[in-house]
C-alpha cells in the first residue's frame, strides 16, 4: 500500500503551516529518519522527517504554499516492493491539478474527492488518557490545543492541568492581528509579507499590551562585584572551554530571585492564580526571522557553567530557527536585555502568560555615591514589567530587591 | 584519554544490574561493579528468599489446616533446617541468573569494592588488588542496609537484623520483632506459623503504618487471632542480652514500662543507605542523612553521576530500584545522543507495595486518610472477601478491597488489600493507575469468573454505591 504523508502538527497549536521547501523529489527514495521538507510553524522553521522508508511517489503540494491544513495529504510513498508508478489514483489526480493551479487551495481542495464524508484524518485522533479526557472536559478545556508530555505524545492529567481553559486552538493560531488600513502616501515602499513568525509577535505582544496591566518598577544595580567574579571564573573554567556572558549571571540571578520572592513567580489564569514552584527563564533571543525565547528550565537549581553552555545551544538554534516547541514555550519569566546596544534602561512587554519580564540595559561607568562620597562605578538600570492582576506593586519591589542583592553579592549565585 | 566504558553502575542489586541491562541494550558500553553477590541483597538475602521461607511457612499452615478441605494429615511438623536449605538454594539459582544476564548483555562485571574518584573515575578494590575504570557516567545504586537501634546492635546470635533472621540455626521459643514494617512484620508471621511465640513491638498506634488504617486494624486482628501478641505506640527502651535469652524493657501506650523474657530479638526499624565511604562527599554530592537527592530522572547534582534506589528517597522497594534504574539507563543513553528514546519521569505516586505476611497486604497511592489530608473529597468503597465465590472455595474468606476516588474526577487515587494472593492483585489497579483510570474504565473492565479479582471490580462498584454481591 502506498503511503500516505501528511502535513505534520510540529507543535500543539499548530493548525497549518508554511510548507517553506521539498529536500527530496519524485522518484527520491527516503528511509527512516531522512529530512524530507522544511516546514515553517508559527513559530520557527522545523525539519520534517521520514517515518517510513520508499519511494516518493507524488508530491501533492508544492514548496512555498503556505496555510497548509494539518493532516493534508503533502505527499506519497511507495514501499519496498511496490510499483512506485502505481499512484493511488484519486489522491494524485484530484490534488495535484489542484495543487498546480492554485497551490493556496490546496488545503481546501484536498477532501474534496471523498464522495460520502469527510474522512477524518488518523492524526485527528485525540490521545488522553481516560483521565485527561474527563478534567478537560469539567475544565473546559479542548484537547486538541494541548499537548501530550506521555508515551508517544498522549495527554494526561498533568498536561490538562497546565491548561488554560477554554484554550480553543482556532483562537490561538487563526487570529490575525487587525491592524487599520495603512494609507498610501505615495512614499516609496517594499511590501514583505509577514512570515508565521512575525504574526504570532504581533498577536501576542498586542494581546500582552491591551489585556495585561503592566506596573514597571525600575532600580539601579551596581555591577562591579559581579564582573569581577565573572573575571576569576572566567579564567578558572577555561580549560573547561565555558566562558561565562554577563547574561549568563543575570539569568540566574532572576531565577533565584523568583524562588526567593515566589509572588512574583506565577501566572494570572483567570480564576487562579497559579504559582510556579521553579523558575524557567525564557529569555529573548533575536533570531532573522524575529524574536524568539528559547527557556532554561530549572534555572536557579543549574549552575551557571551550565546555563551558559545551554544558553549558547539554544541561542545557536534561534539563529538557525531549528528550536523545538519544548525549547521555546513555557517558562515562568523572562529576561531582555539590550545592553548590547548600549541602552540605558527600557520597558519590556510581558510574555503572557508569564507575569513578569526583566528588561536589562547596559553596564556603563557612572558616577555613583559608595558610602557618601562619589565616586564611579559600573551601574546598569534594570526595570521590571509586572502583571498588575497577579502581583502588587510591593512583590514586585521585592523582587527587583532580590535581583539587585543577588548581582551586588554574587557569590550567592555560584553557591 | 578514552573512557573505558560508557557507564558504570555501581551495585548490582535489582536496581543496578536491571540499569545495567537496559544501558546494555541501548548499546552503551556497560560495566557492573558488586562487593559481595550479583543480585544485591534483594535476591540473595531479601525479597526473594524470604518469599522461599514464607512459602514454606504457608505450606505448613494449609497442612496443619487440611481437615478443613477433607484432608488428613498426621505427624505435621516443620524441618527448619530444610526450609532455610530450600531458602538458599532459591536465592542461589536466581544469582546464577544474573550472572548469566550479565554475560548474555556483555556487561563486564568487576568483583570488588567500588569508591568514586572524581567525575568519571571509579576505584574498585578486590581480592586481585586495586583497578581505577572510566565511564562517561557513573550510576550509584548501593543500596541500604537494615538499621542498628543504637542500645541493641545486632549480634547475630540473640539479636537479629532480616539478615540473621533469614538463615535461623534454631527456631526462637518467644521472639520479640521490633517495627512492624514489610520486613518485621512478614518476619514476625513467619516464625508465627512455624511455631515461635512472638511479639511484636511498633511505635505507631497501628501496625503497617504506611498502609490505609483500615488495613492496619485488620491484619492486627488477624494476627492476634493466629497468636501473636502485639503491642502499638510502645517502644522498646532497652534490651540485656544474657547467654539464656533477652531481657527486653518495653514502654507500653500506658506509658508504664514493662519487662519481658525473650529468646531472640528481629530489629526492623527500618534501613540506612549505603553512601558512606565511596566517595560521594569529595564530589560534592548533595546527600541528606545519606539519602542522595536525585531529580525524576536519577541525576544528581553532580553531571555524570547517577543515584537509584535505596540510596535515593523512597519507598525503599526493589521494583522502585529497577524503574529508576530503566529511567537513569535510557536517560543516559539520550544524553549520550540516542535520540529514539524516551525515559519517563518516575512517578512515585504508582509505586505498589507488598507485603508477605499471612494474611497478604498490598496497596498502591494513597489511603483514604492522605487522599482527604490531600484536600480531596473522597469515595471509597469495599469488599470482602467474605462476597467472593473464589475466595470461599479456596477457603480464604477472610480480607477485603478497598479502593479510593477523588469524588470530582474519578480518578483513581488508591488501592488497598488484605487477604489471601492479593499482591498478585493489585498490579491490576497499578496499570490502571499508570493509564490513569477513572471509575468508568473499571467499572467498563470485564472481570473473568471465578477469581478473586471479581473483588477488585466490586470495590470500585461499591465505591459508587453499586456493588452486586453485597
Amino acid at each position: 500500500m502506498p503511503i500516505e504523508i501528511k502535513m505534520p502538527a510540529l507543535s500543539p497549536t499548530m493548525e497549518e503551516g508554511t510548507l517553506a521547501k521539498w529536500l527530496v523529489k519524485e522518484g527520491d527514495t527516503v528511509s527512516s529518519g531522512d529530512i524530507m521538507a522544511e516546514i515553517e510553524t508559527d513559530k520557527a522553521t522545523m525539519e520534517f522527517e521520514a517515518v517510513d522508508e520508499g519511494t516518493i511517489v507524488s508530491i501533492s503540494v508544492p514548496e512555498g504554499t503556505e496555510g497548509v491544513k494539518v493532516g493534508t495529504v503533502i505527499a506519497v510513498l511507495a514501499g519496498e516492493g511496490e510499483d512506485a508508478s502505481a499512484k493511488p489514483a484519486a489522491k494524485a489526480s484530484a490534488a495535484k491539478p489542484a495543487a498546480a493551479a492554485a497551490p493556496v487551495a490546496v488545503a481546501a481542495a484536498a477532501p474534496a474527492p471523498a464522495p460520502v464524508v469527510a474522512p477524518v484524518a488518523k492524526g485527528d485522533r485525540v490521545i488522553a488518557s481516560p483521565l485527561a479526557k474527563r478534567i478537560a472536559e469539567q475544565k473546559g478545556v479542548d484537547l486538541k490545543a494541548v499537548k501530550g508530555s506521555g508515551p508517544g505524545g498522549r495527554i494526561v492529567k498533568a498536561d490538562v492541568e497546565a491548561a488554560q481553559p477554554g484554550a480553543a486552538p482556532a483562537a490561538a493560531p487563526a487570529a490575525p492581528v487587525v491592524a487599520a488600513p495603512v494609507p498610501d502616501f505615495g512614499i516609496p515602499y517594499e511590501a514583505e509579507k509577514l512570515n508565521n513568525v512575525r504574526k504570532t509577535i504581533a498577536r501576542r505582544l498586542t494581546e500582552a499590551k491591551q489585556t495585561i496591566p503592566h506596573i514597571y518598577l525600575t532600580v539601579d544595580v551596581r555591577l562591579d562585584a559581579l564582573l569581577k567574579l565573572r573575571g576569576e571564573l572566567n579564567k578558572a573554567l577555561e580549560p573547561d572551554g565555558v566562558k561565562l556572558s554577563v547574561n549568563d549571571l543575570l539569568i540566574k540571578a532572576l531565577a533565584k530571585a523568583l524562588i526567593r520572592v515566589p509572588k512574583c513567580n506565577v501566572s494570572f489564569a483567570g480564576d487562579e492564580l497559579r504559582k510556579y514552584s521553579r523558575a524557567d527563564i525564557s529569555v529573548a533571543v533575536a533570531a532573522p526571522s524575529g524574536l524568539i525565547t528559547p527557556i532554561i528550565t530549572d534555572a536557579a537549581a543549574k549552575g551557571v557553567a551550565q546555563i551558559s553552555t545551554e544558553m549558547k545551544a539554544l541561542a545557536d538554534k534561534a539563529r538557525e530557527g531549528k528550536l523545538m516547541p519544548h525549547e521555546y514555550q513555557g517558562g515562568t519569566a523572562s529576561l531582555s536585555n539590550l545592553g548590547m546596544f548600549g541602552i540605558k534602561q527600557f520597558d519590556a512587554v510581558i510574555n503572557p502568560p508569564q507575569a513578569m519580564i526583566m528588561a536589562v540595559g547596559a553596564g556603563e561607568q557612572r558616577p555613583y555615591v559608595v558610602d557618601g562620597a562619589l565616586s564611579v562605578a559600573s551601574v546598569m538600570s534594570a526595570t521590571g514589567s509586572f502583571d498588575h492582576r497577579a502581583i502588587d506593586g510591593a512583590d514586585g519591589a521585592q523582587l527587583m530587591q532580590a535581583f539587585k542583592d543577588l548581582i551586588e553579592n554574587p557569590l550567592g549565585l555560584v553557591a | 584519554m578514552a573512557d573505558q566504558y560508557d557507564v558504570i553502575v555501581l551495585g548490582s542489586g535489582p536496581g543496578g544490574y536491571v540499569a545495567a541491562i537496559r544501558c546494555a541494550q541501548l548499546g552503551l558500553k556497560t560495566a557492573i561493579v558488586e562487593r559481595e553477590n550479583l543480585g544485591g541483597i534483594c535476591l540473595n538475602w531479601g525479597c526473594i528468599p524470604t518469599k522461599a521461607l514464607l512459602r514454606s511457612a504457608e505450606v505448613l499452615h494449609n497442612m496443619k489446616h487440611a481437615a478443613a478441605y477433607g484432608l488428613a494429615a498426621d505427624n505435621i511438623r516443620a524441618d527448619l533446617d530444610a526450609v532455610v536449605k530450600r531458602s538458599r538454594g532459591v536465592a542461589k539459582q536466581l544469582n546464577q541468573g544474573v550472572t548469566h544476564l550479565m554475560k548474555k548483555n556483555k556487561i563486564a562485571v568487576h568483583m570488588g569494592t567500588g569508591v568514586l574518584k572524581g567525575a568519571g573515575k571509579l576505584e574498585v578494590t578486590g581480592e586481585k588488588g586495586s583497578e581505577t575504570l572510566s565511564a562517561r557516567h557513573i550510576i550509584v545504586a548501593t543500596g541500604a542496609r537494615a538499621r542498628d537501634l543504637p542500645f541493641a546492635p545486632a549480634d547475630g546470635k540473640r539479636v537479629w537484623t532480616y539478615r540473621h533472621a533469614m538463615v535461623p540455626q534454631e527456631l526462637p521459643s518467644k521472639l520479640l520483632v521490633i517495627g512492624s514494617g514489610a520486613i518485621g512484620i512478614e518476619f514476625a508471621s513467619f516464625y508465627n506459623d512455624m511455631g515461635s511465640e512472638v511479639t511484636v513491638v511498633e511505635m505507631m498506634d497501628r501496625i503497617v503504618p504506611v498502609e490505609d488504617a483500615d488495613v492496619s486494624a485488620f491484619l492486627e486482628k488477624a494476627l492476634v487471632k493466629q497468636g501473636m501478641t502485639i503491642l502499638t505506640g510502645a517502644g522498646v527502651e532497652k534490651i540485656e542480652v544474657g547467654p539464656a535469652g533477652v531481657k527486653a524493657a518495653i514502654k507500653g501506650k500506658d506509658g508504664k514500662v514493662v519487662s519481658g523474657d525473650f529468646s531472640h530479638v528481629i530489629v526492623a526499624v527500618g534501613i540506612v543507605p549505603n553512601t558512606e565511604n565511596i566517595g560521594l562527599e569529595a564530589l560534592g554530592i548533595k546527600a541528606e542523612r545519606g539519602i542522595i537527592a536525585i531529580d525524576d530522572y536519577g541525576r544528581t547534582n553532580v553531571p555524570g553521576v547517577w543515584a537509584i534506589g535505596d540510596v535515593t528517597p523512597g519507598p525503599w522497594l526493589a521494583h522502585k530500584a529497577s524503574h529508576e534504574g530503566v529511567i537513569a539507563a535510557e536517560s543516559i543513553a539520550r544524553e549520550l545522543g540516542n535520540k529514539e528514546v524516551h525515559p519517563h519521569a518516575m512517578d512515585r505516586r504508582n509505586i505498589p507495595g507488598c507485603t508477605y505476611c499471612h494474611p497478604q497486604v498490598a496497596s498502591v497511592g494513597l489511603t483514604e486518610a492522605k487522599a482527604r489530608e490531600a484536600g480531596y473529597t473522597v469515595k471509597a468503597g469495599t469488599f470482602p472477601f467474605i462476597g467472593n465465590g473464589k475466595a470461599i472455595a479456596l477457603g480464604e474468606p477472610e480480607g477485603f478491597v478497598k479502593t479510593v476516588f477523588d469524588a470530582k474526577t474519578g480518578e483513581l487515587l488508591g488501592a488497598h488489600m488484605v487477604g489471601a494472593e492479593v499482591t498478585e492483585l493489585i498490579q491490576g489497579y497499578v496499570v490502571g493507575k499508570t493509564l490513569e483510570t477513572t471509575e468508568a474504565e473499571l467499572m467498563a473492565t470485564v472481570f473473568p469468573h471465578p477469581t478473586l479479582s471479581e473483588m477488585m471490580h466490586e470495590s470500585v462498584l461499591a465505591a459508587y454505591g453499586r456493588a452486586l454481591h453485597i
